[in-house]
């Protein structure tokens, strides 16, 4: 195959076509049947076209390129020109005109297409090529549009085309796909305004004159009263629709063009020069569609489930692949059930559907359902209210869709929001064996919530949909909860199916939240005496905390991981006030402190050691010790007891001790469980233990002893957080005066080193004798 | 990073297979339908009554030499499969997952569409295949 060289208007015409013919935008393959139905219109006899086709390579590739569509856009005009057809005239032929597509109707055209093939030389006016057609053949009316277009035709011939061009190079996406298909197959509801010739080539610009010519045709054109049969229903409402909408195809039925020309066709629309949509619902189309909505649904603000909707829709008689596309399409907030706006827009596309129109890829945006709230003042003309969606402004195309930035921002804050609840909540909440520490955790966490913009949030999509509302009001209860109490992600996830969310990542976030609370191991279970008590009160924190809709599976507290807490100063506890009672009431709130009953029984005595020992309050320790105690759950009373017992030996050491030793006692303790490990394992372990470790051990006894006595009786907010702060404080410093300690231990034991070292170097020399 | 993405239905048999057209299909398809019999014994494994509180993500299946097949199935045993590229490394459990979840909103998206019929094959839905697309050429 020869290259192909041609000239600037070619090249701009060729490209035209094929663009024209590239309805599916691949930019390299062209569609068969549009350029079969292009060189129909060349009104070449077929086997000339066979013959073209097999010049261009198609035949042999199976497809048009661009190379070969080119080739055989030349071909075409050789063999219009009467030249004979060889591979060798594409290049050899000079001075060729441009090839001509007309429908075989209308002699204008040919008029129309000389006209083309006449401008061709003049490079700059290739928009001035592009005339406006010199009519349609209307099927219908005749004789009596081609009058009132020709005029018109003349006077906008006038018009310099290239304004309208320009602005449609960039055209909404629905006109890009808005092409008819060949109008002979879509049945019989096409008979009337839109079966026609074959296709018919029309440059751009030629819907000037149409707009008017149809308005004024058709306006006279009154639907019928609707009827039952679905067919023809889709009959007179949408063929005066796509009439109005699409007033140069009205001319001519089966004309073809071009993206621009199209856009154009759409932007002149009711002797209004406003930029239009091809996807607007006219007010009588509107009208029936609400109409066709109250007959499934007879509350305009309610929805009609899938299952009622599959069916209308059904009797449409379109391929359910279709269908199904039409409701993703619809279907915005991905519900299962359409409102009004969204069954209006799938009736519409229905509707267009059927008429030949293909689906676009996305939803256009004058069906986009009206998001009242979202949406400020951004009704940029594209959805300007219920009826009358006329007049939309030309910045509607641009912006993808007004109500999407709102709507997008919205989302996000939920997103982030209930990120950052699922990450916020999982705070290590200690588990508490006494109510205030609950208490304390239900500030944390409404603390959190006020920093949590979903509540706000939740108010602002109050005109959504009120399953999106509620819905996502789940989820963040949920997000909280599940935070909060590691309940079942699975019954979150299972909640996006009911969600309608049009943004994914909202449900992804929810879902993620269990996900990204999941990995703190779930609270030790409680036990069943316990159980009550506890997650009474659990529940009851947290339906005052979290105050939105609950999803509630909230069964432990939050998991506070039982690591021995090093921050523990071992002070014992003050609370002398321990009696049996109050350490087993006491115990009783944590779930873990059952078995732990006989210990503090056993403890009681040795607390006043304890106290002995300590010169400060130690609230917090005791109530830390409880997770420390789990961790020796394990133990069984019988060894708590010789834990006691122990404990008693190694407190009287500490007692003997030097004011020193009860401090570094008073130290707290690296590893608490340990020291208690080793001392189940044998008490004769802890004489030959470091004293310091005894010491230690001794202290952490002692700390144990005290931890009965938490204050049960103070059940005030304040008084506790002050205590836990004071507590904490406290153990700040003991646990910095340990570690100064520490610090001297090891500087001593390194200089011990040092020295044996040289000693060592010293005696080395010795050694070889 | 997909390189293979499957959902079977509950009777294992699959709904949606999608592979990067660059290998041999053949291969990915045998891949899940391998990893199918790890799933059930995943699911298996969980027990009577711990429905509720099993995990949808599966976590890795097994991994191959090239591969590392990843598994997620839904409370209505609706199994996602995934077939990632083990030279992959810096892809995190927590990509996955988060890939896995997408699968599933779009799968419930399907699942909305009323012309869908449940234990259809899903190829009308174009969302779901631009998910999946996005998916096997996200992260490269």
């Amino acid at each position: 195959m020869e290259g192909l060289t041609l000239s600037d208007a070619e090249q701009k015409y060729y490209s035209d076509l094929f663009s024209y013919c590239d309805i599916e935008s691949t930019k390299k393959v062209v569609v068969n049947g549009r350029v079969l139905e292009l060189f129909r219109a060349a009104q070449l006899p077929n086997d000339v076209v066979l013959q073209i086709m097999e010049l261009c390579g198609a035949t042999r590739l199976g497809y048009f390129g661009r190379s070969q569509f080119y080739i055989a856009l030349k071909l075409v005009a050789v063999a219009q020109s009467g030249f004979p057809l060889r591979v060798e005239s594409i290049n050899t032929v000079k001075d060729l005109p441009l090839p001509r597509f007309v429908a075989s109707k209308n002699e204008q055209e040919s008029r129309h297409a000389a006209s083309y093939s006449s401008d061709s030389e003049n490079q700059g006016s290739y928009s001035g090529v592009i005339p406006p057609p010199p009519g349609r053949g209307q099927v219908k009316k005749g004789s009596v549009s081609h009058d009132t277009v020709q005029p018109r035709t003349s006077a906008d011939a006038q018009e310099p085309a290239s304004p309208v061009v320009s602005p449609q190079q960039s055209p909404p996406t629905s006109p890009h796909t808005w092409r008819k298909h060949s109008r002979h197959p879509s049945g019989g509801n096409s008979e009337r305004p839109l079966a026609g010739p074959g296709p018919f080539w029309s440059p751009f610009g030629e819907a000037q004159s149409g707009s008017s010519a149809g308005d004024a045709v058709w306006s006279g054109h009154s639907p019928p009263p609707p009827q039952e049969n679905w067919v023809s229903f889709a009959d007179t409402p949408p063929t005066s629709t796509l009439l109005t909408m699409h007033p140069a195809s009205v001319q001519d039925q089966t004309t073809v063009r071009t993206v621009a020309s199209a856009t154009t066709a759409i932007e002149i629309r009711r002797q209004s020069s406003s930029y239009d949509d091809p996807w607007k619902i006219t007010d009588e189309q509107r009208q029936y569609y609400v109409n066709q909505f109250k007959t499934i649904q007879p509350d305009l603000n309610g929805f009609i489930p899938g299952s009622a909707a599959k069916e209308f829709f059904t009797k449409s008689k379109l391929p359910i692949l279709e269908l199904s596309h039409i409701w993703e399409l619809s279907d915005f907030d991905k519900d299962g059930a359409l409102t009004l706006d969204e069954f209006c827009a799938a009736f519409h596309l229905v509707v267009a559907r059927k008429n030949g129109y293909d689906l676009p890829e996305k939803l256009p945006e004058s069906l986009m359902p009206k998001l009242i709230d979202l949406e400020d003042s951004a009704d940029v003309g594209d959805q300007p209210g219920e009826v009358g969606y006329s007049g939309s402004p030309a910045e509607a195309p641009p912006s993808k869709s007004p109500s999407m930035p709102s709507l997008n921002q919205t989302w996000p804050e939920l997103n982030q929001s209930s990120e950052d609840t699922a990450i916020v909540h999982p705070v290590p909440i200690r588990m508490t064996p006494s109510k205030i520490h609950m208490q304390e955790m239900e500030l944390k966490r409404t603390g959190s919530d006020h920093t949590n913009p979903t509540s706000p949030l939740l108010v602002k999509p109050s005109d959504l949909s009120e399953e999106n509302k509620i819905n996502s009001s789940v989820k963040f209860a949920s997000g909280n909860t599940v935070a909060d109490g590691y309940s079942s992600s699975d019954s979150f996830t299972s909640d996006p199916e009911q969600i309608g969310s049009n943004v994914t990542r909202q449900r992804s976030h929810s879902g993620t939240s269990p996900d990204n609370t999941a990995p703190p191991p779930p609270p030790p279970r409680p036990q069943p005496s316990h159980s009550r008590s506890s997650s009474l009160d659990m529940n009851r924190t947290f339906t005052v905390t979290t105050g939105q809709q609950q999803a509630g599976v909230v069964a432990h507290p939050p998991a506070v991981p039982p690591r021995p807490q090093p921050s523990q100063a071992p002070g014992p506890a003050v609370h002398r006030p321990v009696d049996a009672d109050g350490l087993i009431t006491h115990t009783s709130t944590s779930p873990q402190q059952i078995p732990e009953q006989p210990n503090f029984a056993d403890f009681s005595q040795f607390e006043v050691f304890a106290a002995s020992n300590v010169n400060e309050e130690q609230d917090d320790e005791a109530e830390k010790h409880p997770e420390v105690l789990p961790a020796e759950k394990a133990s069984d009373p019988a060894n708590s007891l010789r834990v006691a017992k122990a404990d008693s030996k190694t407190e009287e050491k500490t007692a003997a001790g030097a004011p020193t030793n009860v401090s570094k006692g008073t130290a707290p303790l690296a590893p608490p469980p340990k020291p208690v490990r080793r001392r189940l394992k044998s008490e004769d372990e802890l004489r030959p233990e470091v004293d310091e470790h005894t010491q230690k051990t001794g202290v952490l006894a002692a700390v144990l002893a005290s931890q009965p006595s938490i204050p049960r009786s103070v059940g005030k907010d304040k008084k506790a957080i002050q205590a836990s702060i004071r507590r904490n404080k406290e153990t700040n410093t003991v646990l910095a005066r340990l570690n100064s300690e520490l610090q001297q231990q090891l500087k001593d034991v390194l200089e011990e080193r040092i020295s044996l070292e040289v000693q060592l170097e010293q005696l080395r020399p010795f050694s070889h004798l | 990073m997909a390189v293979c993405i499957a959902v079977i239905a509950k009777e294992n048999y699959p709904l949606y297979i999608r592979s990067t057209p660059t290998e041999n299909e053949l291969k990915f398809h045998y891949m899940v339908h391998t990893s199918l019999d790890v799933v059930d014994e995943k699911i298996s494994a969980m027990g009577k009554a711990l429905v509720d509180q099993r995990e949808l993500y599966l976590g890795l299946l097994y991994p191959t030499e090239d591969y590392k097949v990843y598994g997620y199935v839904t409370n209505s045993k609706v199994k996602f499969v995934m077939v990632v590229d083990s030279s992959n490394t810096a892809l995190r459990d927590n990509e996955i997952r988060s890939m896995f979840r997408k699968l599933h909103n779009s799968y419930t998206d399907v699942m909305c569409n009323p012309f869908y019929n449940p234990g259809d094959r899903i190829q009308s839905s174009r969302a779901f295949d631009n998910m999946a697309t996005s998916m096997m050429m996200q992260v490269c």
